[in-house]
């Protein structure tokens, strides 16, 4: 009976050991430079920006700079937004204007600069059923929808669902039938989807350049103006929202549109794909 | 098929050499699902002993929670408690969210009834002859507790088997309070959702063998404790 016990208070004291090791761990992240008063930064974004690894390369060096700890939250471009309509995040960067503007209007996010943008493609299967290929984007859905061709979106709000609606309209087509697919998911599930049934799908070139090897899609329609996915960072309201860490904030939007942040981005992914994945835009007016 | 074998052979090569966020990743789990582990098992064996021992207005419906409890969907759990702990929310002021707290909140919530129901159902399976046999031998409350708590070691460990298998397994929940932010939230289950959507399957699929082989030493450990000197009678 002494030994049961004894192997049951021990392995309670391991437990309670990696209960200690976590706490002793927090403490020492701390980080040993610059140390702002409130050090937390609640940044809401995209997946897209975490997938390509943007984020990656560029947090740690604010992070190190400043001495604020970033806490990245990435979603759909829609829920980016609600989290900051809700006062949960302190700065944003999102790429769906359109939904970006009601909320800048409205005062709820301030500082609203340009940062950066990219493109979107329509990718589809090589052989290209619907024969959208070359053809405008507008020109592209309409024969999609025409053919009833497989046509995956991914319906949950993000920048990417939004832009894709755009286009919808300016065709004057509501989508529906079997033919139209939602995922509810993020892009790279979405194109993984399009793949597996031979479909098309609106893509961000990122994404779809990072996914490349996993599925079978070729890009058929590109370059076209509506297709420029633009992007904004902004800070949450500290005025209507009384606990955002408004410095931390600040801090961290004037690092995005500095010289350094920028280069980083023009120069993002031209090793590892041959063309940047992002083209710098910060301080410039109009789109 | 070929992602499995490339996945055993990544998780090996990342054992090896000792990768350090893939070692930070696994010692964070741990962490994690062992303080929600050991929570839900200090909440829910004396739980599920006292709904089985005790007759009392109620019991029927307590019962019926905690059975009801077993099947709560993780993800449900993890909006309920997001929505408890935002900055604006009821328990805003702790600052909890997005940290590892908010997760071990979260997947000791999940993990409880599942505790409790087990140890419940293992305790009502004693004989209760046995009960009076152990007062009638002299024994005051707390001896006849232990007693019968050994008496019931198979479902206890059952329990807390199925208890952390809850917890290491949790992805939805994990990632809604946690934000599966790099150095802090990040566990293997998160990470591996995270590989998949980026479509990094061969390291998905290696992190998926060092979970697995995570899961299996700790539930061989639990399983070895609980069949010791158990001869088959």
């Amino acid at each position: 009976m002494k030994k049961n016990s004894l192997w049951l208070c021990g392995l309670v004291v391991l437990l309670l050991l990696g209960l200690a090791a976590g706490c002793a761990k927090k403490q020492a992240q701390a980080p040993q430079t610059p140390s702002p008063q409130n050090k937390t930064v609640i940044l809401s974004s995209t997946t897209d920006v975490r997938d390509t690894g943007l984020m990656d390369a560029l947090i740690p060096v604010f992070e190190s700079q400043t001495g604020y700890n970033v806490k990245p939250i990435y979603n759909g471009s829609g829920q980016a937004i609600a989290l900051g309509e809700k006062g949960e995040a302190d700065v944003l960067i999102t790429h769906a204007p359109s939904a970006e503007k009601p909320d800048v209007d409205n005062g709820a996010f301030i500082n609203y600069q340009l940062l950066m943008h990219n493109s979107y493609v329509i990718v589809g299967p090589p052989d290209d059923p619907a024969k959208i290929k070359g053809l405008s984007s507008t020109d592209a859905f309409k024969k999609i929808a025409k053919a009833k061709a497989v046509f995956v979106s991914r319906a949950d709000n993000s920048g990417t669902n939004i832009e894709e609606n755009v286009i919808w309209k300016q065709a004057g087509i509501t989508p529906s039938g079997n033919w139209y697919i939602k995922s509810g998911q993020g892009m790279g599930p979405t194109l993984l989807i399009a793949s597996e049934k031979t479909g098309y799908t609106l893509t961000d070139l990122s994404t779809y350049l990072a996914q490349q090897k996993n599925i079978q899609l070729d890009i058929l329609v590109q370059g076209d103006k509506s297709l420029i996915n633009i992007y904004h960072v902004m800070q949450v309201n500290p005025a209507k929202f009384s606990k955002v860490n408004a410095d931390g904030a600040k801090a961290f939007e004037d690092f995005m549109v500095s010289q350094a942040a920028q280069n980083v981005i023009a120069d993002f992914g031209k090793d590892k794909y041959g063309q940047p994945l992002y083209y710098a835009d910060a301080g410039k007016s109009g789109s | 098929m070929s992602v499995i074998g490339d996945g055993m052979i990544q998780a090996g090569r990342l054992l090896i050499s000792g990768d350090p966020e893939v070692l930070r990743i696994t010692w964070r789990t741990l962490q994690i699902t062992g303080t929600a582990t050991l929570i839900s098992v200090v909440i829910g064996v004396p739980l599920g002993v006292a709904l089985a021992l005790r007759k009392f207005f109620g019991r029927w419906l307590m019962v019926s929670a905690v059975n009801f409890g077993m099947g709560l969907p993780p993800v449900v759990v993890g909006l309920f408690v997001w929505l408890l702990l935002f900055r604006y929310g009821p328990l805003g002021w702790l600052d909890l969210l997005y940290t590892p707290g908010a997760m071990i909140i979260a997947e000791a919530i999940i993990a409880f009834p599942i505790v409790a129901g087990f140890t419940l159902a293992a305790t009502q399976a004693i004989n209760p002859k046995m009960r009076f046999q152990i007062l009638a031998l002299g024994a005051n409350r707390w001896q006849l507790l232990w007693l019968l708590l050994r008496e019931a070691r198979l479902g206890l460990l059952a329990a807390i088997i199925a208890g952390f298998g809850a917890v290491i397994s949790e992805v939805g929940a994990a990632m809604m309070v946690g934000g599966n932010i790099e150095g802090l939230t990040r566990v293997l289950t998160t990470t591996i959702s995270q590989e998949v959507s980026m479509g990094d399957f061969v390291l998905a699929m290696a992190l998926s063998v060092i979970l697995l082989l995570l899961t299996f030493i700790v539930s061989a450990i639990l399983t070895w404790y609980q069949q010791y000197r158990r001869q088959p009678q």
